[in-house]
């Protein structure tokens, strides 16, 4: 299990390495199946024995996995799990190009490699006794659906909670059924919008996410706000937070960029001085107005 | 620190003795310019100006393998070899000291630390060319990041003892060395204040980040796109760029997926690409400014100072003259020089990609 703290040294204050940090650790499919035309969900589990409940629940909701298969690349994937379920790790991907496809081609029980977690995740302590809102679009909901299941399950140490999807139709709706189940719930307001329904089926809201800001009702300078979803989403919602009175530094927002390593050495995710994969990918709307191009 | 005398008929046998450490490596002629190379002392070239590619190679190769696959396992894998690296000035020891940083910071990289820790570093004192501007960027001295540093006085070195391992490493040549006397402090002082007034570049440097933050959206990037030619030369060349790029390869003879790290360049199209093609930095000017700030700003707010270390790699290295100086000339305003006279007049449509 890797920490990025201050690095470990010898008597002599050399710097030494206990665990290599580009060492992938083998997985096995547990469960797959397709969450959308393109998106599938994979639970995994660690083979080691030994590493299974610690790698399980010391992660923080938000953070990543670099998931890899020999020959096909690594790339960050979003740990779509809560770390207050152990046992095993959820993604949710994408089928966009050379590893992605492979994964795709992969059946239960076979491996596929991981390294991590990494990235800050969500600050949840501080959102500790706050009011929580969150945006969805697309595929935003995997890092986010770890956050809220997380506050779900510890609810008792959260006001209240408004969870806000959009999608562009029914079938882009990732984990369509769960949110159905989640919106009897009565301990949490759950808020599901699409933008168009070709199927006339659809029971619920029609139109863009932020058609769904008037559901919502918090203590805005005691409320913590998370947006994730395509780029596009982004400035839209940010000025509905901003309508409702949340503080820029109240506001947290996850950014995609190109990873490489996924431990601040590799550069290719680098913006400014900042390096997503360290310093991200979860970032203040006051990060955003202060590092230039971060979106 | 501790300082000995080295007189120079002595040199040879003291890099021979020193190679008991391991292979040594030092600065030899390559056509008009130099290179790093595991030849004999005797073809080291003690006036050396910059090598074409900086010390960082042993560092972080250009391309190497860090990890290979086999029986659905992969495994970590080492290639280091014991080197006495001879001929680093200050300016690529500072960094070096650089790399050292970042490479040791939050999760620290064990391939790197394994070429550091047996790697010997001597250091060699240079005299500037009309490229150097180390005395700009404070990295004209020295004072840590090497294991021994020789000054060369002319019949004598000084000889600078830098850390443990090169205190331990001056038992192999300690018949070799000796005390240094008051005479050799003055001559160092001497040619101290010679170094110092052999330089020719004069530029306000430490205002850079300021500058370069004020000039965000000056036209000049545009200029510099258009005739950038995203060879990433600067940036292989730089002492301080630190990227790289990770992709698996197969190896026929021995059956194993070979995981291969590489230089790679934030000049490079590809570099800012994300899933569905979108890129965040499409124009060259874009990804120049990368560079630049990333350098000159960034560095600073992270390490406190920025990662140039004014060692004029980039000055003679770039093919159309895009570089730290031309660059920070033209944000500071400074009569433009030819090359940005020629830029200006030549009208060239802005390109992308
Ligand atoms: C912090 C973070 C979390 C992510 N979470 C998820 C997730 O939960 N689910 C999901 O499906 N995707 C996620 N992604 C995106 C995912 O990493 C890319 O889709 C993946 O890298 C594509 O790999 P590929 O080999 O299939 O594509 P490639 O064949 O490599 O390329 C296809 C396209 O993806 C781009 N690309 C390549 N490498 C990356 C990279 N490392 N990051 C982004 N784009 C890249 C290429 O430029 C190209 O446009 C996340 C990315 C980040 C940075
Ligand atoms: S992914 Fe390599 S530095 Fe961030």
């Amino acid at each position: 299990m890797l920490k990025a703290n201050a690095p470990k040294c010898n008597i002599r204050g050399n710097v030494v390495v206990e665990e290599n940090p580009y060492l992938p650790e083998r997985a096995r499919i547990v469960r797959k199946f397709d969450l959308t035309r393109d998106v599938r969900f994979f639970q995994v589990r660690i083979c080691d024995p030994d590493k299974v409940m610690t790698w399980t629940t010391n992660y923080k909701p938000g953070q990543f996995m670099m998931v890899s298969l020999p020959n096909a690349g690594e790339a960050p994937f979003s740990i779509t799990s809560t770390p207050s379920r152990p046992g095993l790790f959820e993604f949710c991907i994408r089928k966009v190009g050379r590893l992605t496809s492979k994964l795709f081609e992969l059946k239960e029980n076979d491996y596929i490699w991981l390294r991590g977690p990494f990235g800050n995740g969500f600050p949840v302590e501080m959102m500790y006794g706050k009011d929580l809102l969150f945006v969805a679009g697309g595929l935003g909901a995997a890092p986010l659906r770890s956050v809220l299941l997380y506050a779900l399950d510890y609810r008792d140490r959260f006001g209240k909670i408004f969870y806000l999807y959009g999608a562009r139709t029914p079938d882009d709706m990732l984990f369509r059924e769960e949110f159905f189940r989640m919106k009897e719930r009565d301990d949490f307001e759950c808020y599901l919008t699409v933008d168009a329904d070709p199927t006339g089926l659809w029971p619920f809201d029609i139109g863009v996410v932020t058609s769904l800001f008037k559901y919502v009702n918090v203590d805005a300078d005691n409320t913590v706000a998370i947006v994730c979803g395509p780029p596009v989403m982004y400035k839209y919602v940010v000025d509905e937070f901003l309508k409702i009175g949340i503080p820029d530094d109240h506001i947290f927002m996850t950014l995609e960029r190109k990873m490489k390593c996924g431990i601040g050495k590799c550069g290719q995710c680098v913006v400014e001085h900042k390096y997503t994969c360290v310093d991200g990918p979860v970032f203040t709307l006051w990060d955003v107005k202060n590092i230039r191009t971060l979106i | 620190m501790r300082v000995f005398k080295l007189k120079r008929e002595n040199f040879i046998p003291f890099m021979k003795g020193l190679s008991k450490f391991g292979e040594l490596w030092g600065p030899v002629r390559k056509g008009d310019r130099y290179v790093y190379a595991n030849e004999p002392p005797e073809k080291f070239v003690l006036n050396a100006i910059r090598t074409i590619v900086p010390a960082k190679k042993f560092f972080l190769p250009q391309k190497s393998t860090i990890l290979k696959f086999k029986n659905n396992e992969w495994r970590e894998h080492y290639d280091v070899k014991k080197r006495v690296i001879f001929g680093l000035h200050p300016c690529d020891i500072h960094a070096l000291n650089i790399y050292h940083k970042f490479y040791t910071r939050l999760y620290p990289d064990p391939y790197y630390l394994k070429n550091r820790e047996n790697t010997l570093i001597v250091g060699l004192s240079c005299l500037p060319d009309e490229n150097c501007f180390c005395h700009l960027t404070d990295t004209e001295t020295v004072n840590e990041g090497f294991d021994l540093f020789l000054t060369d006085l002319g019949d004598k070195f000084l000889v600078w003892v830098g850390s443990p391992k090169g205190d331990e490493s001056l038992k192999l040549v300690k018949d070799l060395i000796e005390d240094t006397t008051q005479k050799d402090i003055d001559e160092y002082v001497e040619w101290r204040k010679k170094r110092r007034s052999m330089f020719k570049v004069s530029l306000d440097l430490e205002g850079m980040p300021e500058i370069l933050t004020f000039n965000y959206d000056s036209p000049i990037w545009e200029q510099m796109g258009t005739a950038c030619l995203s060879c990433g030369t600067c940036t292989m060349v730089c002492p301080s760029c630190t990227c790289f790029d990770v992709d698996d390869e197969f190896d026929i003879r021995t059956d194993e997926m070979n995981r291969q790290r590489y230089w790679y360049s934030c000049v490079f199209r590809e570099y800012s690409m994300v899933a569905g093609g979108h890129n965040f930095r499409e124009a060259r000017s874009e990804r120049l400014k990368l560079w630049y700030t990333h350098k000159l700003v960034g560095f600073m707010s992270e390490y406190g100072s920025p990662a140039c270390v004014g060692c004029g790699r980039c000055v003679v290295s770039c093919p159309v003259d895009i570089n730290v100086i031309t660059v920070a000339k033209a944000l500071l305003k400074e009569k433009p020089d030819a090359f940005w006279a020629r830029m200006a007049s030549s009208n060239v449509e802005v390109q992308h990609a």
